[in-house]
């Protein structure tokens, strides 16, 4: 939050310096410019019910792909290396493209506007999860597993109670960037016309022709939104490392 | 001890990792309530050889019999004797994320089936029976070392086995808790429990040892009561450890 305290007075000397700013369109204090504010404010439910939503789905898609990639079986292993390689080659704006425009020429199944771009959201981060969960589950000791395996833990809750617990610690940062990532990559879910902060900005910037002001709104906008998470999965991480304490 | 039966049984165990050759040809019995405590070299393979008896290591060649189950891949094999045999490690391998009183009920309510209650007080049980009851609830790096693995030892006596191993079980810790770790592991024998050892804390070995058994190179060099083998070793390699070991 501080970072925008500091930020906000520097735009608007910014602005001060040059004529080419016209802030009335998004001035709160005249009805017009509350109005336009409003309008561009609404879209933030969207982009977070959505990239909530992408990441839920994408940890545990992620975690389901990491897991075969730990095996000693070379056939799981593959399936991992294979998952990963492609999705992650997909870019996402292409992945959004295909989701929403080829994929119900090809299955028949039609997803509305949200779910294809959560799907798309969700697919593209799931390989990025699935590697970040093998690795931090791979840096677990290996003297965890024996001694799950001395009190006769099944692998099941092994996975459970000993080592996810304990991996999840330790790549929460990585999570926390992931979660940055995915509201970040949510702006192009705008593309096929959702209607979260990207489309609503781009809308007003058709009607007002002010797209300097607008967009520097729908930054601060991302700007917020990204400190909110930030701050959240700092204190989520200063929780756990106290219970450990 | 002599008309006890045998709990465990090896015969022509061989294991190799690589080109390194870690168990070769080892027969060793160990009957119910024998006490056995094995040293030698590192890389001698003793650690191999007690990982081999609950199967942390898949033996090669021969034949390993626990508690009247051979053991196979199969997973059916693994379930039994990992219930009959408990396991304390160099390390302790605790798990730093669960309360000392976490880490001795998993077992107990995941395996076992025990209800929260039943498993927390059998938790206090052996907690009190290695003196550390008021250490319940806290995290194991709020504890020292001999702490640690005292908990641990806790923690294997908690699923109730039948045999119990311990690798190296003080060699991880400062010289001044030592003592107290040896101490739980002396009134746990003094108990009857089935215990195979490795440690080279000679003094324990003296005290509690039914049977010594010293490797060297994969092979079992030396065996037989602490009594004969200190004073009177058949082998020159064995003499020279304890050699060794005594005047370090």
């Amino acid at each position: 939050m501080k970072r925008v305290i500091v930020l906000l007075p520097l735009l608007l000397i910014l602005s001060g310096c040059s004529g080419n700013w016209g802030w009335y369109v998004v001035d709160p204090t005249t009805t017009n410019g509350a109005n336009n504010l409003r309008f561009m404010a609404t879209g933030a439910y969207n982009t977070i019910l959505m990239s909530l939503t992408a990441i839920i789905i994408s940890v545990i898609v992620g975690l389901l792909v990491a897991l075969p990639g730990l095996s000693e079986k070379k056939a799981w292993r593959a399936f991992n290396r294979t998952y990963v390689e492609i999705v992650r080659a997909v870019p996402i704006l292409v992945l959004i493209l295909w989701v929403y425009y080829g994929l119900p020429q090809l299955s028949g199944i039609t997803l509305n506007v949200f779910w294809a771009g959560v799907f798309a959201l969700a697919l593209s981060d799931s390989a990025f999860q699935a590697e970040i969960f093998r690795a931090g589950i791979q840096s677990i000791s290996k003297g965890q597993y024996e001694a799950a395996q001395s009190i006769s833990l099944n692998y099941r809750d092994t996975m459970r109670y000993v080592i996810l617990p304990q991996a999840i610690r330790r790549i929460l940062p990585a999570l926390g960037n992931q979660l940055v990532y995915m509201l970040k990559m949510s702006s192009l879910v705008s593309v096929i016309g959702m209607q979260e902060l990207t489309r609503k900005a781009n809308e007003l910037v058709v009607s007002e022709y002010r797209p300097l002001e607008i967009y520097t709104i729908l930054v601060l906008e991302y700007l917020v939104l990204i400190l909110i998470v930030s701050a959240g999965v700092r204190w989520l991480e200063r929780r756990m490392n106290s219970s450990e304490a | 001890m002599t008309d006890q039966p045998n709990l465990i049984q090896m015969r022509g165990v061989s294991k190799h990792f690589g080109d390194f050759q870690a168990l070769e040809d080892v027969t060793l019995d160990v009957k119910l309530g024998e006490r056995v405590v094995i040293c030698g070299p590192s890389g001698s393979g003793k650690s191999t050889l007690i990982r081999c008896i609950n199967r942390l290591e898949a033996h090669e060649l021969g034949e390993i019999v626990v508690d009247g189950v051979t053991l196979t891949q199969s997973q059916g094999s693994l379930d039994k004797i990992r219930g009959t045999v408990g396991m304390v490690f160099q390390q302790f391998n605790l798990f730093p994320h669960l309360t000392v009183l976490e880490n001795l009920t998993l077992g107990p309510r995941r395996v076992l089936g025990l209800s929260e209650d039943e498993a927390k007080a059998r938790a206090m049980l052996y907690l009190e029976r290695v003196q550390i009851p008021d250490q319940a609830d806290k995290l194991p790096r709020q504890l020292s070392g001999g702490q640690q693995q005292r908990v641990a030892i806790a923690r294997s006596l908690c699923m109730e086995p039948r045999i119990m191993l311990f690798d190296e079980p003080t060699s991880a810790l400062d010289p001044e808790m030592i003592a107290e770790v040896l101490d739980v592991m002396t009134e746990l024998a003094t108990s009857g429990m089935t215990m195979i050892v490795v440690t080279h804390e000679m003094g324990f070995a003296r005290r509690v040892a039914d049977k010594m058994v010293f490797m060297d190179k994969g092979e079992i060099v030396e065996i037989g009561t602490p009594e004969d083998v200190f004073t009177a070793p058949k082998s020159d390699r064995f003499a020279a450890f304890i050699k060794q070991i005594l005047n370090h």
